[in-house]
C-alpha cells in the first residue's frame, strides 16, 4: 500500500495537468460537463493536499524522483512541509475561485477550466520541485495560464493591463534563465541540493560570477513578487482581471516570495543580500500603502493591499532572517486567504452600484458638491436587504483579516512576526522602522477600507440590492471560516510551520534526503 | 572564439532591451524576440565555448574524457527555452492584435500621449 502511496507527491501535479488537456477536448458549449469535470480534478487535488500535509510529519522528507533517475542529475519532487502547505493553500484558494466561477465567470469566456487546471498544475510544481530548471518550466506554465486567466473576458481595460502584464513577465522570464545558467555554468548543477553542497566548494575567484547569477535570479522572483520598483504592474492587472481570476492570482505574487525563500535559505543559507531585500519590502510597504490609501476604487484597494502583504513579507524576512520564517508562513498564508475573500467580494458590491455613480464620487469628492447643502431626511427603520448585510459582514471580516486587527489571525500573524523580529538578543534599527511600518499600514487599511464600506453600505441609499447567487457567497464565507479555523487553531498550524522553519536553514535534512537517492 | 560570442550576445541584448522599451507594441515584441535569442545563446555558452565536440559519447568508450565532448545540459536547456519563448511570443502576437483592435492604436498604453 504504501508503495502506491509514495506516488501521492505527483499527484498535484498530474490530476490537473491530465484534467486540462482532457477538459480541451470536451467541446466548448458543454458547460456543465466542464464544470463537473473541473470540480471532481479539484477535490481530488484538495484530498491529495490534505495527504501530503499530513505526511510532511513523517520523519524523513518525502523525495519522488521522476522517472526513477536519481538525484542530482535526475528530477526530484520533494514534498516538505513548506512545500505542503503551499500546495494546500493553492487548492484551498482554487476551490473557493472555482466555486465563485461556476456561477458565471466560467461561461464569460473560452476554455477558462482548462486555464484554471493549467494554472493550478504549474502552481503545484513549483512548490513540489527540487530542481532550478524545473522551477522555470513550471513558473512558464503557470505564467502562460495566468496570462490566459487575466485576459479572460476581454474588453478594452482587461486587454490593455493585460499586455504590460505579459511583457513584464516575458522579460522576467529572461531574466531568470539568465540567472539559471549562470548559476549552472559555475557550480555544474541545476539541483537546488547539490547547489547547497558545492557551493562551499566553489573557488573564491568564482563566486562573484555566482553571486551575480543569484542576484539575477533574485530580481526574477521579486518582479513575481511585486517589490519596488518592480511591481508597478500589479495593481493594474490584477485591478482588471475578472474576480475568480484575481482570487487565484493571490497566491501568484507568493510563488515568488516562496521561490526566494527556497534559494535563499536551501541553496545560498542566508546568504548576502538580507539588507536589500529588507529595504526593498519596506519601500513596498510604503507604497502599498499610499496607493491604498490614494485609491477610489474598492478593487485597486485590494490590489495594493497585496502590494502590502508582499512588502510585509519581504521586509520580515529581510530583517528577521530564518527565526522569523515561520509566523511569516503564518502571515502568508492568511494574507492570501483575507484579499482572496475580499477580491471576490468587491465583485459581488460592484454589482450594487448605481449606474454612474463612480463618476458622481469621483466628481462630487473634486468639486466638494454634494450631501452637505441637502436636507437629510429623516429616515427611520429603514431595513438594509440581508444580501448587503451578508455583504457588508463579510467586507467588515475581510477588512480585519487585511488590516490585521483581532480576533481574526491577521492580527496574531502581525503580532507573532513582530514579536520575531524584536525578540532576538541584539535588534537590528531596521526592526524598529518595520515595526512602526507594519502598524501603519494597519491603520492606513483600516482607514482605506473602512471608508469605502461606510460609503458602501452605510451612506449611500442610491445603491441596489445585489443578485448574489449562494454558489458566490459560499466560497467567501468558506475563507473567511478558513481564517476564523486559524485562529483557533494557531498553536497547532504555528507548531507545524516552526518544523517548516527549521527544516529550512540548515536544511541537512532535505539536501540528505534528496542526494540520499543516487 | 569566446569574444564572437560574447559581442554577438551584446549586439543583441543591447538591441533588445532598447527596442523593449519603445512605444509601439511591434517593437516590443521584435525586442523580446532579440532578448531571447541573446538569452538563449547566454545559456548555450554556459557549456563553456568548445569548437569541433559534439555532445555525444562514441559507442563502447569505456571511459570517456570529458574534454572530447561537449556538455549536453545547456543545449537541452536551451532547446527547452526555446519552445517556451516560441508559445509565449504566439500568445503575445494574438494580445497586440487584440490590442489594436480594441483600442484602436498600436500604442503600448492603449491610448495616444497627449500631444
Amino acid at each position: 500500500m504504501s508503495q502506491l502511496f509514495q506516488h501521492v507527491v505527483v499527484i498535484p501535479i498530474l490530476v490537473p495537468l491530465l484534467a486540462g488537456a482532457m477538459l480541451l477536448v470536451i467541446d466548448e458549449p458543454r458547460h456543465r460537463l466542464k464544470a463537473s469535470f473541473s470540480v471532481a480534478a479539484m477535490l481530488l487535488l484538495l484530498l491529495a493536499a490534505g495527504a501530503l500535509v499530513a505526511r510532511a510529519d513523517a520523519p524523513v522528507t518525502h523525495v519522488y524522483s521522476l522517472g526513477d533517475w536519481a538525484a542530482p542529475v535526475g528530477i526530484v519532487l520533494v514534498a516538505d512541509r513548506l512545500a505542503a502547505l503551499m500546495v494546500l493553500l493553492t487548492a484551498l484558494l482554487g476551490l473557493a475561485a472555482l466555486m465563485f466561477a461556476l456561477a458565471r465567470w466560467h461561461r464569460a469566456g473560452p476554455q477558462f477550466h482548462a486555464l484554471f487546471q493549467f494554472l493550478l498544475a504549474g502552481l503545484n510544481g513549483t512548490f513540489l520541485t527540487g530542481d532550478l530548471f524545473n522551477l522555470f518550466v513550471f513558473f512558464e506554465l503557470l505564467l502562460a495560464a495566468s496570462y490566459g486567466l487575466a485576459l479572460h473576458g476581454s474588453g478594452t481595460p482587461r486587454v490593455r493591463a493585460s499586455l504590460h502584464y505579459i511583457v513584464i513577465n516575458l522579460a522576467a522570464s529572461l531574466l531568470f534563465l539568465v540567472g539559471v545558467s549562470l548559476l549552472y555554468g559555475m557550480a555544474g548543477t541545476l539541483n537546488m541540493a547539490d547547489l547547497a553542497v558545492r557551493l562551499p566548494q566553489l573557488p573564491a575567484e568564482d563566486r562573484a560570477l555566482l553571486e551575480v547569477g543569484a542576484a539575477t535570479l533574485a530580481v526574477a522572483f521579486l518582479v513575481k513578487a511585486g517589490m519596488w520598483p518592480l511591481g508597478f504592474w500589479l495593481p493594474a492587472t490584477y485591478t482588471s482581471s475578472s474576480a475568480p481570476a484575481a482570487a487565484i492570482f493571490c497566491i501568484l505574487s507568493k510563488v515568488g516570495i516562496y521561490a526566494l525563500v527556497r534559494v535563499w535559505f536551501v541553496v545560498f543559507s542566508e546568504g548576502p543580500g538580507a539588507e536589500l531585500i529588507a529595504y526593498g519590502g519596506m519601500v513596498t510597504l510604503v507604497f502599498g500603502m499610499v496607493g491604498m490609501l490614494g485609491s477610489q476604487d474598492l478593487g485597486r484597494i485590494a490590489s495594493f493591499s497585496l502590494v502590502v502583504s508582499s512588502g510585509t513579507l519581504l521586509a520580515t524576512i529581510g530583517v528577521g532572517g530564518s527565526g522569523v520564517i515561520a509566523p511569516a508562513l503564518f502571515y502568508l498564508v492568511t494574507s492570501t486567504l483575507g484579499t482572496a475573500a475580499l477580491f471576490l467580494l468587491v465583485e459581488l458590491i460592484e454589482r450594487s452600484r448605481a449606474p454612474g455613480a463612480n463618476l458622481l464620487a469621483v466628481t462630487a469628492d473634486a468639486f466638494n458638491v454634494g450631501d452637505a447643502e441637502a436636507e437629510p431626511e429623516e429616515m427611520v427603520g429603514v431595513l438594509i436587504p440581508a444580501t448587503m448585510s451578508v455583504l457588508g459582514l463579510a467586507f467588515a471580516f475581510t477588512t480585519l483579516l487585511v488590516a490585521g486587527l483581532p480576533p481574526l489571525p491577521g492580527f496574531l500573524a502581525k503580532f507573532s512576526m513582530m514579536a520575531g523580529v524584536l525578540g532576538t538578543p541584539d535588534v537590528p534599527a531596521a526592526a524598529w522602522l518595520l515595526l512602526g511600518l507594519v502598524i501603519l499600514s494597519g491603520l492606513a487599511a483600516v482607514i482605506a477600507l473602512g471608508r469605502a464600506g461606510v460609503r458602501i453600505f452605510w451612506a449611500d441609499s442610491g445603491r441596489i440590492a445585489p443578485r448574489v447567487r449562494l454558489i458566490e457567497i459560499m466560497p467567501v464565507a468558506g475563507l473567511v471560516a478558513a481564517c476564523l479555523a486559524l485562529t483557533v487553531l494557531a498553536g497547532p498550524a504555528t507548531n507545524y510551520l516552526h518544523q517548516a522553519g527549521d527544516a529550512l536553514n540548515p536544511a541537512t535534512n532535505y539536501i540528505r534526503e534528496i542526494l540520499r537517492s543516487q | 572564439m569566446e569574444i564572437i560570442v560574447a559581442l554577438g550576445i551584446a549586439v543583441l541584448t543591447g538591441s533588445g532591451v532598447w527596442l523593449i522599451l519603445r512605444p509601439r507594441t511591434f517593437q516590443v515584441i521584435i525586442g523580446l524576440s532579440l532578448l531571447s535569442y541573446a538569452v538563449n545563446l547566454f545559456i548555450f555558452v554556459m557549456g563553456w565555448v568548445r569548437v569541433g565536440a559534439a555532445p555525444f559519447v562514441s559507442v563502447g568508450q569505456a571511459a570517456p574524457d570529458p574534454a572530447s565532448f561537449a556538455d549536453p545540459l545547456p543545449q537541452a536547456l536551451v532547446l527547452t527555452a526555446i519552445v517556451i519563448a516560441f508559445a509565449t511570443t504566439a500568445l503575445l502576437l494574438v494580445v497586440l492584435l487584440a490590442a489594436r483592435g480594441l483600442t484602436g492604436t498600436d500604442h503600448v498604453d492603449g491610448r495616444e500621449p497627449e500631444q
